[in-house]
Formats: structure tokens, sequence, C-alpha cells
């Protein structure tokens, strides 16, 4: 599509909640907007006037800087006004209710709030009771689609599709928002999903969402074209999910002896922040010809952006009364 | 006679009886080093050729060597009890030619270091050959998991926290989904904990005659009934250790015909004898799980002879007079076994009509297979682990001459039927009273 086609398209959804249940069509929007934005990235000049004039809040309700710093560079980046919330500074600590925050803030009118919360399915609640756009940046072990659009992103460019690709996903995929955004993104678009963990760590019927299981690391990642390695996420542990770290590296962590098995050209990539040594050797991470690990932080930016861009093209105008 | 592995000899005249072929005729082995070359009833038709040594066995039987998946080896840390010296001299005058050892001397066998020190003393003992279990939990205290992938890797067959069940519903969900990822055993030692705390003995008139608190019947099938729902859930291996009870039994047999992969075992004391034996206080007949009732001794040997328990073994747990010696309260739970493991499972086809073949499954092919080990049948190209063994011989067990270093046994001066009269172990005579 065009730039000026992708200029005056209209977005079918008020929120960006998820990436389940999204059309091929608008997934393509969305990736095909973001390609102009990593041009845009690139220049010494970054700035448009999309957002001029709209305020954007980033509601984190869990710890990320990540995350909140490249959704914050993408709304300045298109001109919007920032505003950046975290809940140690924000009155929730008080015991103020997740919508009685929501409340204050819509009542000082944000066009977006991109939110982040610790429980599945806080979002969507957020969401049914602000008058403004809700962007999900991630909650519970449910969705984070943005991620999902910035790995599909990154994939497609390389690749030059996502349709017939092998993708394995690695590690804990229990616990994985992003595991789950990406299984959606990546079955709608026609990918072939294999997923690797030990059975404490696969939640119950994965099967039925599309995919192979495998706990055989060799198996898993047999001629794949993208490995995909998941963080073991020892903070949202409570119990013993893995014996030891050591272990988890032994059958479930990449390193070039398990990696000899996938396509000579797979691409290694990872949400971030690595765990070296305990899913992905450390040499590995920081091989050039492999890894896409950095090039996955720059689509973020530019994924975010077109989000950005996208969602608030439903929101009304009132002053300048330019476009619907 | 100590005869080197690396020749070549024939045992000829023998009831060879192999129960995973279904074999129980007259017939011949032929062994070369550790290995068997060939075994059949036709083996020589006219004669074992000249060069080799022949070693009649008279008649006798002759069976793979026997299989004990549970034995309780202290040492480290318990050598007063038992060393890997004494038990492979118990083990090898009993037939046993395997012994799996549990994971609960000290240190437990919840790391590498300590499977490899145990390997390095059986290759140093050398008598008989000894496996290991890896514990399931950390210290065996219920817990963290232990390293399943490494420690399999590293010679562990299967994995168990010995005499403490997993109490913690999820812990024990976990160790079967963890155990899955890897299509490793569980087994468990099925007694739920706050049911049999401070209990004794079986719960029972015997029980509040001797004033002494019991254990319920109850407590058995409840944790298996528990273990076998989260089985369905993970679809993990799930072996039953030392099953004991009518009401468990009945369970098992029935998660069976369901289809759920449970296997289950018993010890030789469950079927011989009951708590009655705990009369006067007498503390050779403290074990854990306890002597049951007569109706529950009974369902034992129905279970065996119905297929339901599919191994049976020694439960060997040596106590020394120290710990033995004391108020029934005070002393340690556990029966020697390697000794009588074959006369008290051989009684099971004098006097219950089992077939030797069906009784000889249960200590070879069938803890073989559990294990996915190459021992426990006579065919060639396998270890040459056998035993030749009198079914008829009649002796009376004398405590102080068991080969084990401890003696608590409740059948001092039982007479038994039936004996090994020579064990081979990878082709070498550990024990040899015929030649």
């Amino acid at each position: 599509m065009s730039d000026k086609a992708l200029d005056n398209i209209r977005f079918p959804h008020s929120h960006l909640l998820g990436t389940e249940g999204l059309t091929p069509d608008v997934i393509s929007l969305l990736l095909d907007r973001s390609e102009s934005y990593v041009e845009q990235n690139r220049q010494a000049d970054k700035k448009k006037s999309v957002l001029h004039g709209r305020t954007i809040i980033n509601l984190f309700f869990e710890d990320s800087t990540r995350t909140r710093t490249s959704f914050e560079l993408a709304g300045k980046r298109l001109g919007g006004d920032v505003l950046n919330m975290s809940v140690a500074t924000s009155s929730v600590k008080k015991g103020e209710t997740l919508i009685d925050t929501a409340m204050t803030l819509n009542a000082m009118h944000p066009d977006v709030l991109v939110v982040r919360h610790n429980d599945s399915g806080a979002v969507k609640l957020l969401s049914e009771k602000v008058n403004c756009a809700v962007i999900n940046a991630g909650d519970g072990r449910h969705e984070h689609p943005t991620q999902a659009l910035l790995d599909a992103l990154t994939i497609r460019r390389r690749k030059n599709t996502l349709e017939g690709l092998v993708v394995a996903i690695c590690g804990d995929i229990l616990h994985s928002r992003v595991a789950r955004s990406n299984i959606y993104l990546l079955n709608t678009m026609g990918a072939h999903i294999r997923l690797v963990a030990p059975k404490t760590l696969l939640p119950a019927a994965i099967e039925k969402f599309g995919v192979e299981v495998h706990h055989n690391m060799s198996d898993g990642i047999r001629d794949a074209d993208i490995i995909m390695m998941l963080r073991l996420q020892t903070e949202r542990m409570q119990g013993t999910y893995v014996p030891s770290t050591r272990e988890y590296f032994r059958f479930f962590g990449l390193d070039r002896n398990k990696l000899a098995v996938a396509k000579p050209d797979a691409l290694i990539m990872h949400p971030g922040p690595m765990n070296r040594g305990i899913e992905i050797d450390s040499e590995l991470a920081d091989d050039i010809h492999r890894s896409v690990i950095h090039e996955q932080v720059e689509m973020g930016v530019a994924v975010r952006m077109a989000c950005l861009d996208l969602i608030t093209r439903s929101l009304s105008r009132n002053t300048n009364g330019d476009t619907a | 006679m100590n005869v080197p592995a690396d020749q070549t000899t024939a045992y000829v005249n023998a009831r060879l009886l192999d129960p995973a072929s279904g074999m129980d005729e007259t017939g011949a082995v032929l062994i070369e080093g550790n290995k068997i070359l060939a075994v059949g009833p036709r083996l020589f038709p006219e004669g074992p050729p000249q060069h080799i040594r022949v070693v009649d066995c008279r008649g006798l039987c002759l069976a793979p060597g026997l299989i004990d998946m549970r034995v309780h080896l202290p040492e480290p840390g318990g050598e007063h009890k038992e060393t890997f010296d004494s038990a492979s001299a118990a083990a090898a005058a009993g037939g046993v030619t395997s012994m799996i050892c549990l994971p609960d001397a000290d240190p437990a066998i919840d790391n590498e270091a300590v499977l490899e020190f145990i390997a390095r003393r059986a290759r140093e003992t050398n008598i008989v050959k000894i496996y290991a279990y890896g514990a399931i939990t950390r210290g065996r205290d219920g817990g963290e998991l232990t390293e399943f992938g490494i420690l399999s890797q590293a010679g562990a067959l299967a994995f168990t926290d010995a005499d403490r069940a997993i109490a913690d519903t999820l812990v024990m969900r976990r160790a079967l989904a963890y155990a899955a990822t890897f299509d490793l055993l569980i087994v468990q030692h099925p007694e739920e904990p706050r049911l049999s705390h401070n209990g004794q003995m079986n719960e029972g008139e015997m029980s509040t005659r001797l004033g002494l608190a019991g254990i319920p019947a109850a407590a058995e099938v409840m944790m298996i009934e528990r273990d076998l729902r989260l089985v369905e859930l993970t679809g993990a291996r799930y072996h039953v250790a030392h099953v004991t009870t009518a009401m468990a039994i009945e369970t098992i047999k029935a998660a069976k015909a369901r289809g759920l992969p449970v296997t289950c075992d018993t010890a030789p004391h469950y079927f011989t004898l009951t708590d009655a034996a705990t009369a006067e206080y007498r503390t050779f007949a403290k074990v854990s799980p306890p002597l049951r009732g007569e109706d529950d001794r009974k369902a034992v040997i129905e279970g065996i002879r119905d297929g339901t328990i599919d191994v049976i073994a020694s439960d060997h747990r040596p106590q020394d007079q120290d710990s033995k010696r004391l108020p029934f309260v005070q002393a340690e739970p556990g029966i020697v076994g390697l000794e009588t493991l074959l006369p008290l499972t051989l009684a099971l086809n004098r006097d219950e009509g089992i077939s030797l073949l069906d009784l000889l499954k249960r200590m070879t092919s069938a803890p073989g297979d559990l294990l996915r080990m190459k021992e426990g049948r006579l065919a060639a190209g396998l270890p040459a682990d056998l035993v030749i063994f009198d079914p008829d011989h009649e002796w009376t067990v004398d405590a102080a001459s068991l080969k084990s270093k401890s003696k608590n046994t409740p059948f001092d001066t039982f007479p038994m039927q039936g004996m090994a009269m020579c064990t081979i172990v990878g082709g070498r005579h550990v024990h040899s009273l015929i030649d």
C-alpha cells in the first residue's frame, strides 16, 4: 500500500488489546505503516506531526524501562505530548483502585492510554471505562500485541514473508504473553509454529492453539527458520518449574550445538531482557550473523509509532477540525 | 571357584526359566566373556564342546539374575548398618545380580556427584551390579525438584524420594510433568503423611492391643488416588512402591484398566506376614509401610496372581542393633530382605500355585523392562547375569550367618524352601555352592 493510501486509511478498532482476532489485512496494515516509520527513524530529522496536539499517557503498573521508553520515543517522534506514569509514583500505591486511577486520568482527556499491568484482563477492564484509545503494553500472561507486531516486522523484513515459515518459540510459554500474542499473529499470517519447553512450562490445552509441541529441543528447532527464545522468568515463578538454570540451559538453552539442526540461515530472536547462559549462549546472542535481537528493538519504536498513528485516526478532532 | 570373565562356559542340564520369552524347559546356556552367546533346549545335541568349561546344573533351575529394584544402601553415611560390600555379598547369596539403590543415604542422591560416588563404589566392590535412583526433591524435603535431566544422563534409572511421600500436590504435579518431559519414571512411597504421622504399625486390633498409634490402610490408597489423577493430567509414568492393602491394589487395577501408565511392586514380607508379627513389640516386624491384616495379605497374593502387582522387590532395609533394640516407638523401621527374597517368593509357587515363570517375571523381566535395563532376560547378546537355584532346597534362616551386615529379619529361625546355588554376574561366579 502506498504511503498516501496508508495516510488516509481508517483503523477498524478503537483499542489495540491483543493480536487474537486481528485479521491478516489489519496486521499487514500495521506492518506496512511501520515500514515507513523505520525509514523515518533512520533520518536525521525523526519528527513528524501526526500526533500534534495529542496527549498520550504511558500508564505502567508493572516495571518496564525498555517498553516504556520505546512507547515514549514513539509518541514524541510523532509530535505528541507524552506523559509517563509508573505505579510507584501514582496514587495506586495509596490504595486507589485501577478504575479510579483510570477515571481520574480520563477526566483529563488523554487521547491514548498505553497500559501495562500485572493482571491478565486488567487492560481490557480499563478500556471499557475510559473514553480514549487504549493500547495494551502487556497484561499478565495474556497478550503483548506490539511485541508480536515488532517480531513479525523483523521477520518479514528479513525473510520477505511470514507465510510458510517454521517458527520455534522456546522457553517459559506458560507465563509468556509474548508467546501467546506471537502464536495468534503468526498463525493468522500462515506461519508454522513449534513450541519447545518442558511440560512444566507449557499451558494447558496449548495444542488447541494451532502449534506443534516439543519437549526435545533438537526435534523442535530442526529446520526452523526462526528461533524465538523466551526469558526464563524467575520473578514470575512461585515454586519450581525447572530444577536449576544449569539443567535448563543444558536441555532447553540455545547454543551452537543445538542451533546446528536449524536452517543454516535461521534467525535468533529474543524479546529481551536476555539471561545470558540460561536460555541463550552469550556468544550466540552477540553473533551478528544469526541474532536479530537489536533489530527487534529498532522495529519496536517504528511499530509503536504505527500503532499510535493508526489508533488515533478514529478519535474525533475538536478545535482544528481536521480528519474525522 | 572364581572363574575369570573371559572364559567360555556352558551351563548344561538346567531347567531354563526365562519369563520374557515364556521358556520353561531343559536346556543349556553358553556364555562368552560377560555376554550370553546362546540359550535354548537344543544347544548341544552331541554334548558340549570339549575345550570349554562346562558346569552341570543337574536339573536345577536357571533363570536371569534377579533384579531387586528397591534396596536401601546406607553408604555413604550409615556404613555401620551396611556397606556396598556387605550388601553385595548378601545380594549374591540371594541370587540378586542387579540392585537399584534408593537415594536415601546421607547425602541424598540429589546431584551428580553422589551418583558418581555410587558408580565408583560399585566398580570397586565389583560383586553385583549396583544402580541408583535419583531423588525427586532436593534433600528429599518435598520442595524443589532435582535436576532430572542431568541425573538421568548421569545414570539415575528413575526418581523417588525413598520412604517419603511427596505430600504437596502441586510439587507432585510438577514432578510428574517434569519427569514426563524426559519420559522418566516416578516412584512414590504411597502414604498420606498427615494420616500416618507418628503411626508405628498398621491401625487395627493389634495396634489397639499394644497401645501404639496406627497407620490406617486408607493412608495408602488416598495417596495413590490423588497421584493417579495427576498421572491422568500429566501423562507421566508412575510406579507405586511396596503396595500392601487390598484397597490400593483394587485402585491400581482399575487405573490399569483405564489405560493409565501405572505399575506397582510389593515386598515378600507383605505377602508372608501380618501385623500379628509385631506381637510382644517385636521391632524386627516394624517396617514402613507397616505389615497389615490378614485380608490385605491375601489381597497382595491375589494381586500377584492376577498380574496387578508387576514387581516383587525386597525393600531391603538394614538396621543395626542400636536402631532396633529400643522401645517399639523409637525403633527404626526396616527388614533386611536380599537373602530371603527368592525363597519367600518361591513359597507362592508351593503354597498358592502361582507358576515359577510368573513369580520369576516379577523379579527379572518386569523390573528390567520398567527401568529400561538390558538385564532381566536370557537371550543371545544380553549380559550374562544368571541365577541357578534349587527350588526344593530346605534351609533355616539363621540371622547371625546372614551375609548382610545388619541382621534385622523377622524370619530368623523360619524354615525356607529354595536357595540360590550359583549367582553369575557378567559371566563371573559371585556366589557358588555347586562348584
